[in-house]
């Protein structure tokens, strides 16, 4: 299968912090990926790099084998609005979906209005007064009806309501199943959207944590709860990613698969041995102190360099 | 409906396992496609698939070409049979130890069974 997205230790840093650091991550032609990490792990970047709105600092990027940046050929077959995604002043939904066809070739009027329909998208109200759930509406509208080859989903269900959830997964996978394409989701309502991907990349802190097919996300790690004691053993020189405690009682997540030397010492500890869910995964991933090699967070005194580094 | 402890492709080739078990989807009958079951579940499509050829490898159900996917003849049978090794492994054995742990003898075991049946029909 080819690559529709191809990362090649790409670097980004914004003045003295680090947004994205060697990143080296492909997609495959016609995956639904999610791209999962906390806030300010890098997100956002990635996509803004990958739709060719945002320069990596170093390292090469391809999509649809070429580069995106000031390329329009591979412009026009990428969709991505961001979950932040401004609008001009006076602009109503009818002006959103006049314009939008001429950024994207192959647009579909019926999947815009079957969506518009289905989240009660206001027709009269300036955009600019819209709330959050009705911003996220009209971003899934601009992102589903473009039927780009390349499909960016930043956060698409802020503020969304649960039935407009469920109608976005439904019309993603119709529409999908018509017209497959890469599509790239970033989420942090990973329950709800895990049976969505076929692919999930895990960011943090500017780096790839987990590239892995969904059903096998369970290898990558495991959790060991019991006693204090029990588990301070069981975890004794192995990679703990995170470690979850009251007194007494203890839970960690390991990084790799349990052996079974492990696994029969547990059953004789009582300790309970379980495959790390994939929101167990980015808990995990997401809990290590940030390293202080380098600073993550912009400083106060950085106002240029806060833009791109929210994710 | 789905769980995070097997993975979801599993997961519904269990439950259309159980559809052509109860007999909802009959011998030689359609069943939907893999892209109904991902839009009706809400599951990847490529996870869909995979799931519907779990049961196209058993021969359990067969592609017509241009038309769709049908629950084969035999495969209640081949299903009822597989089911039945994996209740020994799934519910009878975890059954057995756990007996063993509260020392209870096969007899108290074949007593317990008898009454629980009676209390449910």
């Amino acid at each position: 299968m080819t690559n529709a997205i191809e990362l090649h230790n790409i670097t980004r840093t914004f003045g003295r912090s680090t947004a994205l650091d060697g990143v080296t991550v492909s997609i495959p032609d016609g995956s639904i990926c999610g791209l999962l990490g906390r806030n300010g792990a890098g997100k956002t970047t990635i996509m803004s790099i990958i739709a060719g709105q945002d320069r990596p600092t170093s390292g090469r990027v391809e999509v649809l084998g070429e580069r995106p940046f000031e390329n329009e050929a591979v412009l026009s077959r990428i969709s991505f609005v961001r979950d932040n995604q401004r609008y001009p002043d006076n602009y109503r939904l009818h002006h959103v979906l006049r314009i939008a066809p001429d950024f994207a070739p192959n647009w579909n009027a019926d999947v815009a209005n079957e969506l518009v329909d289905g989240f009660r998208i206001p027709a009269r109200t300036p955009i600019k007064k819209f709330s959050r759930g009705q911003l996220s509406s009209v971003a899934i509208v601009l992102g589903l009806a473009s039927r780009a080859p390349v499909t960016l989903l930043d956060e698409p269900y802020l503020g969304l309501d649960i039935t407009a959830r469920a109608m976005f997964h439904d019309v993603l996978l119709r529409d999908y199943s018509e017209r497959p394409r890469t599509v790239l989701l970033s989420t942090h309502l990973i329950e709800e959207s895990e049976a969505l991907f076929d692919r999930v990349v895990i960011v943090d802190q500017g780096r790839i944590r987990a590239d892995v097919a969904s059903d096998a996300t369970g290898e990558l790690a495991f959790t060991l709860s019991g006693t204090t004691d029990a588990v301070d053993e069981l975890s004794a020189n192995q990679p703990v990613l995170r470690v979850h405690a009251v007194t007494g009682l203890k839970s960690v997540t390991i990084e790799g698969q349990a052996d079974d030397a492990l696994l029969e010492r547990a059953e004789q500890l009582g300790a309970r041995v379980g495959v790390a869910s994939l929101p167990d995964l980015v808990v995990a991933f997401g809990a290590g102190t940030p390293d202080s090699s380098r600073p993550t967070t912009p400083s106060i005194s950085q106002p240029a360099a806060q833009k791109g580094v929210r994710a | 409906m789905f769980t995070a402890d097997s993975p979801i492709f599993q997961q519904l080739a269990a439950k259309i396992t159980d559809d052509i078990v109860s007999g909802t989807y009959p011998e030689e009958s359609a069943v939907p496609s893999a892209t109904d079951f991902a839009v009706f579940y809400q599951m990847n499509p490529a996870t869909a698939s995979k799931g519907v050829n779990v049961l196209v490898d058993l021969g359990a159900l067969y592609k017509k070409r241009g038309i769709g996917m049908f629950v084969a003849t035999g495969a209640r049978d081949l299903l009822l049979a597989r089911r039945r090794d994996e209740f020994r492994e799934q519910y009878l054995q975890p059954f057995l130890r756990e007996a063993q742990v509260l020392h209870l003898s096969i007899d108290e075991l074949h007593r317990m069974i008898d009454e629980t049946k009676e209390d449910l029909t």
